[in-house]
């Protein structure tokens, strides 16, 4: 099997910022919450990338950091799509009153500007990383239930389908085995951008003051206490700012070698 | 050069393929492909899908679609090599020299603008006569077409007119520029029969009194032999065999030709009695939320292990009898027995045991068949929900089947996207058989495929049912194909059945007057048919 060579480039940096974000503690050169300088000490052999508004090392707060949004992001972009490409081919499926009440539901999530119900949530519930995973998840997956009815409402149609149900198949073969392979290729290529989209989110609630809570480090947070420096030219501040964006390239340059591989009808072979 | 309007010259034509994952390379779609037509003639390109005949066709205006390439060989029209052209000379060729009628009509035209707009548009263009004179050719053309209101009907839009009215009209707009050579690209592929024979003395007539050259590309021998005056037969890209109508049709040299020209010569002899394995009793349906019944009063029985053939053309309702069989449309009267007991309307009320017996065959194996599937998903899915067959035994049976549809070793772990037409439709057969079912309901199960294909599925189909004992419900608007298969006949027309028993007794005399119209109508291999029959209903119509 070859690679194409953008995608080796989108697998090494992605890779790279997992594997940063799972062995986090092995890797970080000094503690999370550690003061081990001056604020805002330049970059140097001791510090790469020098310290934070409070003298903590910048690269541990980074990599600790990382390490929460990925998680943050990935579980929530998990959850969004496993609730709302399910419940979208059960509307897609059913059809009729299930549809229109789900749809409708639906809607009435998305007439709500998401950051501002986050927002509501968020104020009255305490903000543990479950929570945040919750809220983050569900009000995204209206975005992929949408998606992946209208995917599914035009596979329901196919011949296949109405083969599977004449021949007296359950709904759960006719979602898992004839819906759902034929829906992959638009549900990875949102996946990719739904997972930058979460890292985005999460980091916006972090930068507002309700995502993440210090001492524990995330990129908006880091962004959020380094925001000062700016105005005196110190790129702390935007130091994470790199961090999403090349995160955010990488992965959508593996959505993409994984969406080619996906929309071969020949299983991959070529 | 000669006096030919177009000579074609060591025609070469490339595209680029894009397998994924390897670099694109370049394939040879036509190779050393050579012929000229006079004027005034009509040349019949004809072969299977794939054989290049429109990519062929379209060179003729130096055209290339959808990333094709003209790489080599020469195209004279009218003395010039249109392959050196260039953009100019080409725009003054298109639309004026030559034009072209193209298969689908009903999606060539915008549908947003009148038929009269779009049928003057390339003369205006080419500034060739005022709006006034175009107009005025335009309604001469429909008249000579035999459209009817001929002064009024450029004024409606695309939808207002039926498939063969609007193929008409397309041939209008080729034909109005004036041009010295039109390309029909399969103008009558999509129209009914009993349509198809219309539109195509239609455009005889005007090739004859306009004195036009055409090339006429199809894949019904029977068709081209009606308006050619030489033929071209093509295969993969190459020339076959290059001659006369007469010479192709009466004396093929070569084997291919041959087995186009035989081709549904299937001889089967019909079986009568027998005990219903199937009987539709009064079956009257509409579609949901509509006031229009589809289905009338449809009475049909079909005997065991016999093939009952369900004709009409597109709209008779014989799609959605398949459809109130399986229980996906319940009808509001009537009632279904099988196998002596009555069937529920609903599928969903059917038990296990009443969904196998009664299997589909769909026309396009393409959307019938999961792509993301194997073979052996699609044929073993079947073995495991109805019998419980898993691992090697269900894998050993998905062989035999495999064997029993003729495609052998090496299949069961293919998608469908890596089978030849031929092949799916075989695939789709086995899946049917998996569960063995009393009854079969074919559904234009060959109208989707080329000729020699089609042939080779329906001598399966009745070895099958020689072996299996399965009835088969067989739904076709081809006659040719009923007469291979049937042993006996319904031929429906607008939701009702006006012509059902054995198939001799349906097509022998007398006739009523629906049935006799269909059957006069399907094109034969034969020099003069067209004109005969036409001439054939004219008396009849002097007659009445």
């Amino acid at each position: 099997m070859r690679i194409p060579f953008a995608a080796l480039i989108g697998l090494f940096f992605t890779g790279l910022y997992f594997f940063m974000a799972i062995f986090a503690d092995f890797i970080a050169p000094y503690g999370m919450a550690e003061v081990v300088g001056n604020s805002w000490e330049p970059a140097s052999w001791a510090h790469w990338l020098g310290t934070d508004t409070i003298g903590r090392d910048l690269l541990s707060r980074m990599i600790y950091g990382g390490q929460t949004t990925i998680f943050i992001a990935t579980a929530a972009t998990l959850l969004s799509f496993s609730l709302g490409s399910v419940l979208g081919f059960f509307a897609a499926v059913k059809g009729g009153l299930v549809d229109q009440v789900l749809s409708r539901g639906v809607d009435l999530m998305m007439s709500i500007p998401s950051l501002i119900s986050a927002l509501v949530v968020l104020s009255v519930m305490p903000v543990t990383l479950p929570v945040l995973i919750l809220v983050m998840g569900i009000l995204d997956s209206t975005r992929v239930f949408r998606l992946s009815r209208a995917v599914a409402v035009d596979i329901n149609v196919m011949d296949y389908v109405e083969a599977a149900r004449l021949r007296g198949e359950k709904q759960m073969w006719i979602i898992f085995r004839e819906i759902l392979p034929n829906a992959l290729s638009p549900l990875v290529a949102e996946m990719g951008l739904r997972f930058i989209f979460a890292v985005l989110f999460i980091s916006t609630l972090s930068f507002l003051g309700l995502g993440v809570q210090p001492p524990m480090a995330d990129w908006g947070g880091i962004v959020k206490e380094n925001k000062d420096g700016i105005a005196y030219g110190v790129m702390a501040g935007l130091i994470p700012a790199f961090a999403i964006a090349s995160l955010a390239i990488s992965v959508n340059l593996v959505a993409d070698w994984v969406l080619t591989r996906t929309t071969s009808l020949k299983g991959g072979r070529g | 050069m000669s006096d030919a309007l177009l000579e074609v010259k060591g025609l070469k034509i490339e595209a680029t393929a894009y397998p994924p994952g390897e670099p694109p390379r370049d394939i040879t779609i036509v190779e050393g492909v050579s012929f000229a037509v006079e004027k005034g003639k009509v040349l019949g390109l004809i072969g299977e899908s794939g054989a290049g005949k429109s990519t062929i066709g379209l060179s003729a205006m130096a055209y290339g679609r959808g990333g094709v390439r003209i790489t080599g060989g020469e195209v004279f029209v009218n003395g010039r090599d249109i392959l050196k052209a260039g953009p100019a000379g080409l725009r003054a060729l298109r639309g004026r020299e030559v034009t072209y009628v193209a298969q689908s009509a009903a999606a060539a035209f915008n549908p947003a603008k009148k038929l009269m707009e779009q049928v003057i548009e390339t003369t205006l263009h080419h500034g060739l006569m005022t709006r006034a004179e175009a107009e005025e050719r335009a309604v001469s053309l429909f008249t000579q077409l035999g459209l009817p209101n001929p002064e009024t009907i450029g004024n409606r839009y695309p939808h207002q007119v039926s498939g063969g009215q609007l193929q008409r009209v397309m041939t209008a707009m080729a034909l109005c520029p004036k041009p010295d050579l039109v390309i029909f690209d399969e103008p009558t592929t999509a129209l009914d029969v009993t349509t198809q024979i219309e539109v195509l003395a239609a455009i005889k007539r005007a090739i004859v009194e306009t004195g036009v050259a055409a090339l006429y590309i199809t894949h019904d021998l029977a068709v081209v032999a009606q308006i050619a005056d030489h033929i071209l037969v093509l295969r993969g890209g190459h020339m076959v065999e290059y001659g006369t109508t007469d010479h192709i049709i009466n004396a093929p040299s070569e084997a291919y030709t041959q087995a186009l020209v035989s081709v549904r010569s299937i001889t089967h002899k019909e079986k009568t009695g027998g005990t219903p394995v199937l009987s539709v009793k009064g079956i009257t349906a509409r579609y949901r939320g509509t006031k229009f019944d589809v289905l009338k009063d449809v009475t049909v029985d079909l005997p065991e292990a016999q093939t009952l053939a369900i004709v009409g053309e597109s709209g008779s309702g014989k799609s959605t009898l398949a459809r109130v069989i399986t229980g996906l449309l319940p009808p509001s009267k009537g009632e279904i027995t099988f196998a002596g007991r009555s069937l529920p309307a609903d599928f969903e009320q059917r038990s296990r045991d009443d969904l196998r017996e009664v299997q589909m065959i769909y026309q396009m194996a393409d959307v019938a068949m999961n792509p993301r599937q194997t073979v052996g998903t699609i044929i073993g899915r079947p073995l495991e929900f109805y019998f419980g067959l898993r691992g090697e035994a269900k894998r050993k049976r998905i062989q035999e089947l495999l064997d029993e549809i003729e495609m052998g070793e090496g299949f069961i772990d293919r998608y469908p996207a890596e089978l030849s037409g031929g092949q799916k439709q075989r695939v789709c057969i086995a899946r049917a058989l998996a569960a063995k079912p009393r009854m079969i309901i074919c559904d234009e199960v060959t109208s989707a495929l080329d000729p020699l294909v089609a042939d080779g599925i329906l001598k399966l189909l009745l070895n099958l049912q020689k072996i299996e004992n399965v009835a088969y419900l067989f739904i076709t608007h081809d006659l040719a194909t009923v007469r291979a298969i049937a042993d006996s006949i319904a031929v429906m027309y607008q939701g009702r059945v006006v012509r059902y028993g054995s198939k001799t007794d349906v097509l022998s005399p007398p006739f009523d007057d629906y049935t006799d119209l269909l059957l006069s109508s399907v094109p034969e291999m034969e020099l003069g048919w067209l004109e005969r029959t036409i001439a054939n209903r004219k008396m009849e119509a002097a007659g009445n």
